[in-house]
Parts: structure tokens; C-alpha cells; sequence
């Protein structure tokens, strides 16, 4: 069943009460809270995903009001990881970007049967795209513009590499847009849901755009390496693709990894491979629009 | 509490994981990870039950944590060469401690295992120069607090801990077992003096048995800070179940807590690993440590204590007096590491540090703002 098909009713109070297990492939994450803004957020982007009653959960979150002083003064929400705080506290209007931030938080901590890296993934013709940057080159801006133009969203965030089959494995979530890149994309894709903003975030004002829904009805199927990418946005600039060598693809994709430390040959071996396969480039662009246009022309690798 | 923790019954048994449910399953992977488990499971289930009958979600976990405890286990011994070539020069025996001693001598407690710092331990009059080489190679002093430099080398067993500047490992340096105010004396001389050599790596080596079993038991029993007391405790099962094959262990091991003066860490070790993960010790060496416990009323106090703060740490395996029991073990390590007048000095400073909070490189990292 899915979450859709709960009454708003129903829906709030097994959030409230026990939490809802909700399957986000490949994990779950029962997740609890009485906060409406939460529970607003989970019912937009996350109805098309199914409810996991098996009893198992990956991880346990909760988003809990602050109690005492803060529930009437400037209210604040903490991220509770099965028990433990592991970030400051919020302001309450911040809620759901806070489940989406704690959740990459958990992934990030905790999976290391994957090689993690920070980066965007997407698929067109079983091939992926993965597109890796630090936070303000514009990949989360490019992700949502080519998902809204054919790709298959497989992240918007984290690449989850499966080292024994070589493989990209799908976390379709809401695409986290920033600033500017909001009226970018709501320009650039009218037909596509965003959420409410948050404003005065750390990372400024944060809106999320559904994921769609095919590609999280397609969650199951991983995908092969096609492209290693490193996106710039820069204001003027031609959508550009410039050759980068392996051994840089190589590199770069480490420098941005979450768990590279962590799994050292395993990740290095891991990475080699994935370049190896996959035609790698350096990116440039001004306008989202050439850009969608530049990727729409990409030839699949020979192999 | 709800009934005895799915953990200690699969660490007592791998073979009962076979029959869980998922939501067994779930249970048991969160108390495993919040006790820094996960690994050790993992190769628990591999050696003594069927690791293809855990279902997919949770072996998932079970794999990852194992993965990356083994890819530690091969970074502790590189590191362990660093250490050696820094050290090198000094041309004195270098005692490597717990992770770092099990994973180069190859013990079976190394396999699953998180490693934290790396600890060693020298003569008290090499300590200035170990701690020149080696921020010669580019450890350096993490604590500048002036409070804490002047408490660790005023009354601790330890320096200040090293860290790397550009691997960002920590070394602990030792340069005796206790600490110099201790209730409990170890002769740590005694210790290094039997200290053995490892194969390929002449210039480090590793407690002896019965010793390293001694020191992995004070750490425990004096020292261990709650969260890992368990994990403690599984180190310890793990070299006693393994060391307790060899002929005349369990004769040596009474006779050398007694040498060294570690009687009662001994006996604690024994009897809460027997009770709590069924650690097999032969009827008599169980009885020659009784001779430690303390009189009655201690013993069944330390095993009220130790039953609930041995528990894995997690909501779900505690009762309403784990708290209380945790707090009564953390005060009595002080308790014990420091006499009254020192410690009273110590406990106000590190209160008032908590109520004016310091700005420290590093400490709040994972306090930070989620991405």
C-alpha cells in the first residue's frame, strides 16, 4: 500500500504515534513526529512510495519538537537518530528539509556495503549519468532539469556504488533546489510539483521538487556506468563538455566520496572500474536550457 | 527491561539468529550498532551459523560494518609501520596495546572490529623522546587546554593523545598499565618485561597472554567508558575463549594477576564475561579469583551495576535504573584512578568547563549542520 492511500487523518497519527515505515529504495525508514509541517511535506513527496510492513526498518528517525521554553519561543525540531542527536536543532519551519538532510546523514554514516559519493545520477538508456560536484555548482539545478527532460532520476545527492556489480543503485527522493535555482526550474518545468520553501536555511531557502513518479516506480532497477561528469554553473557561459582524463575522473569522484576512508582499496578499486567504463567530462554552463540540450546529444560509451 | 537483549543472546549463540523474525532482526541491528557490534555479528554468524539464512535488509548492515572493520584492520597495521619507522631510531621496544595488538599479532578479536586510536606502551623514561619522534613524523598534541595537558602528565598513565596532522590518526602513548594514583597498582614493568615479539615486525610487540587478558580487563573494569564497556567485554570472551585452549592458561592466568597485582580486575573479567556471554573458565580458576571479589556485599552490588551498565546501549535494553547504575561506574572510575582531595578538584573543573562551553577545533564536527 502506499502512503497516498492513507486518510491526512490516519496518516498524521501513525506518524504521531508509532511512525510510518516508508520504503525508500533500497532501504526503509520509519519515521516518526507530530509535527504538521513534516507530515505535510511526507504526504507531498512521498505518496507514491510504499508503505514497508515487514517489521524491519534500516533506520529509526524521529523529528521531535523541542519541549519547554522553545515549544512557545521561536519552536525548534531536533533530528533524533534512534535515540541519539547527532545535529543541532532547528527552527520548526525547517522540519522537512531536516528529514531530507538527515536522512542523506544516516545513508551517508552508515552503508558502507556501497562505494557513497556525493553526486547527482541519472539514466537514459540503462546508462548512467553521474554528475559529481561539491554543494553550489549547480548539480542539483541540472538534475532537476534533465529528470524534467526524460532522464530517470536515480539521486539527486548521493551516487551509491554497488562494488560487486559495478552498479548505480537508485535512491529516487525529492530533488533539494536552492535559491535562485527555484524559479530556474519552476520556469524550466511548470508541470513540476515543488514543495513550500524554507527560508534562512544554512544552505539559504530550500524548496523540493517531487521526484517523478516513474522514476520511483522504477527504483528497483539499477543502472550500468555511461558517464562521469563534472558540472560548473557559471552566469554566461556555453554549455560546454570538455574530455577529462580517467585518472582525473578518478579523483575528483574521490575528493567528493563520503565513505572513501572508510573502504580505501575497496573504494579505490571500486572507482577505477566505474571510470573505466564510463566516458568522462568536465562541464560548463550559463543556461539550464543549452545544458538539457548538450546532454540530450550524449553519445553512450562504446562498451 | 524487555526480556534479556537480542544481542548478548546472539553473541552468547549465533545459532539463535536463524530463527528471528524481521522485527527481530531490527531490534537486534539497532542495539549491535549503537554498541559498535555490527562487525563483530557479522563474523559471529559467519563462524558459527548460517550467514545465507539472515535475510537481505538486515545482512546488508551486517556486511557493510563488516567491510569496513576489515579495511580498518589492514589501515591499524599500516599505521603500525609508520609508528615503527618514526620510532625506529630509538632502538626500545615499542608494546602495542588492545586493537592495534590484535590486529598485527593476527588475534580473532580483531575481526569485525571498529579500531579507534592506536595505543602503545614504552618505558616512563623514553617518554620525551617517543613524543619528539614522533611529532617529528607529524603527530601533534590534540589537547592544548593547559588544565588538561597538566592532568594527563601529572596523573595519568598516558600522555596527552597524538594526532597525525595529515592522516588524522590518534596515537595514545603509555607508559605504565594504571594510572600513578590508582587504587589498583599494576607492575607494569613486570608486563613489558614478558612482552613478545611479532613475526615480521621486529621493532613492536604485544603483550603476553595472560597480560593482555589482565590489561583488557583493567581497561574494562577501571576505566571503560559506557559506551564500549561491551564491546570491552566481547574482546575479552574472544581472547579467552581462544587463549584458554592453550595448555596451562588457565593455571598461568591466576598465578600472573596475583604477580602483577590485577587480582580483582581478573576476577571481574571472568565473571561478568562467564555470566553475560557464557565465556567458558574452568570451574577452578573461577574459584581462585573468588578470593578478589571483596566480601559479599560488593559482590552483589558491582553485579547489580554491571548487569544493566553491560547492556548493549540502547533504549530498548535498558530499565529504569541503568542510568543510575552507569552514573555510579562512571563516578567510581574516577573514584578509583584518583584520590578524594585530586579527585574533587578534577569533577568541579570539568563541571565548570561544561557550563562555559570552549571553543575546540574539531570536537563538534558531527554537531554540525546535516547536508
Amino acid at each position: 500500500m502506499t502512503l497516498g492511500r492513507l486518510s491526512p487523518r490516519d496518516f498524521a497519527q501513525r506518524l504521531a504515534a508509532e511512525g510510518l515505515p516508508v520504503r525508500i529504495e533500497p532501504f526503509t525508514v520509519r519515521v516518526r513526529s507530530d509535527i504538521p509541517a513534516l507530515a505535510s511535506g511526507l504526504r507531498l513527496h512521498y505518496a507514491a512510495y510504499d508503505l514497508a510492513e515487514d517489521g524491519f526498518a534500516d533506520f529509526h528517525v524521529q523529528i521531535a519538537r523541542r519541549r519547554a521554553l522553545r515549544r512557545w519561543i521561536r519552536p525548534q525540531a531536533d533530528f533524533v537518530f534512534d535515540g541519539a542527536r547527532p545535529f543541532k536543532p532547528l527552527p520548526l519551519a525547517q522540519a522537512y528539509p531536516m528529514f531530507e538532510w538527515g536522512f542523506n546523514w544516516c545513508i551517508a554514516n552508515h552503508c558502507h556495503q556501497y562505494v557513497m559519493i556525493h553526486a547527482a545520477v541519472m539514466e537514459r538508456d540503462d546508462r548512467a549519468l553521474v554528475m559529481a560536484a561539491p554543494p553550489g555548482s549547480g548539480k542539483s539545478t541540472l538534475c532537476a532539469g534533465l529528470v524534467c527532460s526524460g532522464w530517470r532520476l536515480l539521486s539527486d545527492e548521493l551516487a551509491l556504488i554497488d562494488p560487486d556489480r559495478l552498479a548505480l543503485i537508485p535512491v529516487p527522493r525529492p530533488i533539494s533546489l536552492k535559491n535562485a535555482s527555484i524559479e530556474v526550474i519552476r520556469r524550466y518545468a511548470p508541470d513540476g510539483v515543488i514543495g513550500p520553501a524554507a527560508h534562512d536555511t544554512h544552505k539559504g531557502t530550500v524548496a523540493h521538487l517531487r521526484a517523478p513518479e516513474a522514476s520511483v516506480l522504477r527504483a528497483g532497477e539499477p543502472a550500468r556506468p555511461g558517464w562521469v561528469v563534472f558540472p560548473r554553473w557559471e552566469a554566461g557561459a556555453p554549455a560546454r563538455l570538455a574530455p577529462r582524463t580517467k585518472a582525473r575522473a578518478v579523483l575528483g569522484l574521490m575528493e567528493n566520496s563520503f565513505n572513501y576512508s572508510n573502504l580505501a582499496r575497496r573504494a579505490f578499486d571500486t572507482l577505477t572500474r566505474l571510470v573505466d567504463r564510463s566516458d568522462c567530462f568536465d562541464f560548463s554552463y550559463g543556461v539550464l536550457e543549452d545544458a538539457a540540450a548538450c546532454f540530450g546529444k550524449l553519445e553512450p560509451p562504446a562498451w | 527491561m524487555a526480556g534479556p537483549a537480542l544481542l548478548v543472546a546472539a553473541l552468547r549463540d549465533p545459532g539463535c539468529t536463524s530463527h528471528w523474525s524481521l522485527r527481530e532482526w531490527d531490534l537486534a541491528i539497532r542495539q549491535a550498532r549503537a554498541s559498535r557490534l555490527l562487525g563483530r555479528l557479522c563474523v559471529l554468524i559467519e563462524g558459527g551459523a548460517d550467514i545465507a539464512a539472515v535475510p537481505a535488509a538486515p545482512l546488508a548492515h551486517l556486511r557493510g560494518a563488516s567491510i569496513v572493520a576489515e579495511e580498518q584492520r589492514f589501515a591499524v597495521q599500516q599505521e603500525v609501520e609508520r609508528i615503527q619507522a618514526a620510532l625506529q631510531g630509538l632502538g626500545l621496544p615499542v608494546i602495542l596495546l588492545k586493537g592495534a595488538a590484535y590486529a598485527c599479532a593476527d588475534l580473532p578479536p580483531a575481526r569485525g572490529r571498529l579500531f579507534s586510536d592506536i595505543d602503545i606502551l614504552v618505558d616512563r623514561a623514553a617518554l620525551p623522546d617517543v613524543e619528539a619522534a614522533l611529532m617529528l613524523a607529524g603527530w601533534a598534541s590534540a589537547h592544548h587546554d593547559a588544565y588538561d595537558q597538566r592532568y594527563y602528565r601529572t596523573w595519568m598513565h598516558e600522555i596527552p593523545p597524538l594526532q597525525h596532522l595529515a592522516r588524522g590518526t590518534v596515537v595514545d602513548v603509555h607508559h605504565a598499565i594504571t594510572p600513578s594514583t590508582c587504587r589498583w597498582m599494576a607492575d607494569s614493568e613486570r608486563m613489558r618485561a614478558e612482552a613478545l615479539s611479532l613475526p615480521g615486525r621486529p621493532a613492536v610487540r604485544v603483550l603476553a597472554p595472560a597480560d593482555m587478558i589482565l590489561h583488557s580487563a583493567t581497561h574494562l573494569f577501571l576505566e571503560g567508558e559506557s559506551d564500549g564497556i561491551l564491546r570491552d567485554l566481547v574482546d575479552l570472551d574472544v581472547l579467552l575463549r581462544h587463549f584458554g585452549q592453550e595448555a596451562g592458561f588457565w593455571t598461568r592466568l591466576p598465578e600472573r594477576a596475583e604477580q602483577v597485582g590485577l587480582g580483582r580486575a581478573l576476577y571481574y573479567a571472568l565473571r561478568h564475561a562467564s555470566r553475560l556471554l557464557g565465556t567458558p573458565v574452568p570451574a577452578e580458576a573461577a574459584a581462585q579469583t573468588r578470593r578478589w571479589a571483596g566480601g559479599a556485599l560488593r559482590e552483589r552490588l558491582m553485579d547489580a551495576l554491571y548487569s544493566r551498565a553491560l547492556q548493549p546501549r540502547h533504549p530498548t535494553a535498558e530499565d529504569a535504573t541503568t542510568p543510575l547504575a552507569r552514573w555510579l561506574l562512571y563516578v567510581r572510575g574516577h573514584w578509583m584512578r584518583m584520590p578524594a582531595h585530586l579527585l574533587a578538584v578534577h569533577l568541579a573543573r570539568k563541571a565548570l568547563k561544561r557550563v562555559q562551553p570552549q571553543e575546540e577545533a574539531g570536537t563538534e564536527a558531527e554537531r554540525d549542520s546535516p547536508r
